[in-house]
């Protein structure tokens, strides 16, 4: 063992100590014809070890998400029109604001058709969106969540053409209409947040972790940006102000929440790739408009329109950036093999009995 | 009634020959998995997959010594074939959308390919990252417990192939006591860390392809406590009603806030 080169691996020797242990094993074949120690190892060199310290070659052993571009877009689009069909609801109803309520429904309709677009597009052939409709199972919110789309657009879209009905041609169908946005908009108070369920309910420990917050964040994200988009289209009714500030004042605790959190799973939405996209998405979405919309809620006509335009922006862009982030932690955190294997937990493996304790002589070497 | 039927991976006999990555390829007609070095022992396949259903793993650590074991001083060198773990309580089959995943006569998972969609929802909803989508095909693969096999009264193609029957097959209770014998025999040898893995204490309430394996699980990628998915739909729905509860009051008072003015 004293031949080992780890015992003398000074920088300025190393390259000695690969020679001479090259020679000695040379010698030690000829003589004995096997070589019975180590061979040859690179001091600090990243030789490949599984052990209960590494794991199994540090690979990881869940499978990374295999969505693309178009699962972060649904949830975006998917959040805004869910949330968007019951803003319009309680416009119609209780604003009695007629003209916020027709734009809602457009946006919920748009929303919804949008919606499956992306499905499709993500799963390839049109006829595997139907497939989706096959059975319905309560434990799979996959399958909630198609059926809540599936509802959600038959309604949202059913009320839009009854709105165009009713105002451009005057065919009696007003009531039909208000009948099918009273359904979107049940429809829609699911919609705009099951997304968070959807990815919650899974074994990437980054998003499993998180399953008691994310529909909130996600629903409140979805509201934001349903308010933004209107509010670009032109509305400037003060209740969406207030909703809008309400949103961001959320999404602003959920990111302390998360900023503060010791949790190692939450670990991909503060460091690296992901981290930064978290908190690009996250300050836009939260502090920003809250503190422009606080600020339009006091200020003069001219000024509070700019602001709140500002707001609407800034809470799309975030919105976007929030739902591609956590999508892209769900990879990292895939990625980490040390969360699912309970490495560096201090947790006893159950499966060992005491006294064949899990110590890796292979670490113990190193 | 068919038998339900289980693996029994007996590692301390695999002498990691991949006869059964092969076998299993060939009858199930998979392609190739890339032709690439890992640098990982003799491990070039790297983990399981939509083209890969079993996976002889390549572990290079230090086991306790027994009789006929390894002298402290050397690594050892230990093979095991890993496959579709078949749990009793499935995530994959929980969370697909389609039903295309079913559980079998025989108690297998299996996914039947000419109903999945290709969501993708079973990937991640796999605590043993055991079901891959195929890129180019868009649907989603992994062991079929060879069904059509196992149909006919036919072992598997990985455990009729297997040289040594590392890999054995057979009734779920007959499996369960043969890995209880090999582990007494094998402790009783001196093979202290000799241990079944077989997470009957978690959600997964226990699989069918059990594995006996030398020293701690987790350097065979074995999660100590592999969690079905469903165990968080409580909380996810809970927190989903609350946030609908916010959007519909909120938008409630803002509106009748704005009335008012």
């Amino acid at each position: 063992m004293s031949s080992n080169p780890h015992e003398r691996s000074t920088p300025a020797h190393a390259e000695l100590a690969r020679e001479n242990r090259l020679i000695e094993i040379r010698r030690e074949a000829e003589r004995k014809g096997h070589v019975e120690a180590h061979g040859i190892r690179l001091p600090g060199a990243p030789f490949p070890v599984a052990s209960p310290e590494t794991g199994y070659y540090g690979l990881h052993l869940l499978k990374e998400p295999c969505w693309s571009w178009e699962i972060p877009s649904y949830f975006f689009v998917g959040g805004a029109a869910g949330s968007a069909a019951v803003i319009g609801a309680m416009a119609n109803w209780i604003g009695g604001d007629k003209r916020l309520a027709r734009d809602c429904r457009m946006v919920a309709a748009g929303g919804a058709i949008i919606s499956c677009g992306l499905l499709i597009s993500d799963l390839g052939r049109p006829e595997r969106f139907l497939a989706m409709l096959r059975v319905f199972k309560p434990q799979s919110p996959m399958s909630v969540g198609a059926w809540t789309l599936a509802l959600f657009g038959s309604f949202s879209v059913a009320a839009a053409l009854a709105g165009i009905a009713t105002d451009r041609l005057g065919l009696p169908v007003r009531v039909l209409g208000n009948v099918a946005e009273a359904f979107s908009a049940a429809a829609g108070l699911p919609f705009s947040n099951y997304t968070g369920v959807l990815i919650g309910a899974s074994v990437i420990p980054v998003w499993n972790k998180h399953v008691g917050s994310l529909p909130i964040y996600f629903g409140m994200s979805g509201l934001n940006s349903a308010v933004g988009i209107l509010e670009l289209m032109g509305h400037e009714n003060p209740a969406l102000n207030t909703l809008g500030i309400g949103a961001a004042a959320i999404e602003t605790l959920e990111g302390v929440n998360i900023e503060t959190s010791r949790e190692p799973a939450a670990e991909p939405l503060k460091h690296g790739t992901s981290g930064f996209i978290a908190r690009l998405g996250g300050i836009p979405s939260g502090p920003v408009p809250l503190a422009l919309r606080l600020a339009a809620a006091f200020s003069g006509s001219r000024r509070s329109r700019k602001l709140r335009k500002a707001a609407a922006i800034s809470s799309l862009a975030g919105s976007m950036l929030t739902r591609i982030a956590w999508v892209h932690a769900g990879h990292i955190s895939a990625r980490d093999w040390r969360l699912p294997l309970e490495i560096g937990q201090k947790k006893d493996s159950p499966f060992l009995a005491a006294e064949a304790s899990p110590v890796s002589k292979m670490a113990k070497r190193a | 009634m068919s038998p339900t039927t289980a693996f029994f991976t007996d590692s301390t006999v695999c002498i990691g020959c991949k006869a059964c990555e092969v076998a299993c390829k060939e009858w199930n007609s998979i392609a190739d998995d890339g032709f690439h070095w890992t640098g990982n022992s003799y491990d070039n396949t790297g983990s399981l997959g939509h083209s890969t259903w079993r996976h002889v793993k390549f572990v290079e650590h230090a086991p306790e010594p027994g009789l006929g074991g390894n002298s402290p001083d050397l690594i050892s060198w230990v093979f095991s074939s890993d496959v579709c773990k078949h749990c009793e309580v499935a995530g994959c089959l929980e969370a697909c959308p389609t039903g295309a995943i079913v559980r079998t006569e025989f108690g297998g998972v299996y996914i039947q390919p000419d109903v999945c969609n290709g969501c993708a929802y079973c990937v991640v909803a796999c605590p043993f990252g055991v079901v891959h989508r195929n890129p180019n095909d868009g649907r989603a693969f992994k062991c079929t417990f060879c069904y059509d096999r196992q149909k006919v009264g036919l072992k598997p193609a990985c455990a009729q192939a297997c040289p040594t029957e590392s890999i054995k097959f057979g009734p779920i209770e007959e499996m369960k006591l043969v890995a209880q014998e090999r582990m007494e025999e094998l402790r009783s040898r001196g093979m202290n860390d000799a241990c079944i893995y077989d997470p009957v204490d978690t959600s997964v309430e226990g699989i069918h392809a059990l594995f006996l394996v030398r020293g701690d699980p987790r350097q065979y990628n074995l999660p100590p406590h592999p969690e079905v998915p469903t165990t968080y739909n409580r909380t996810g729905w809970t927190s989903s009603a609350v946030a609908a509860g916010l959007l519909l009051c909120g938008s409630l008072i803002a509106f009748l806030g704005s009335t008012k003015r």
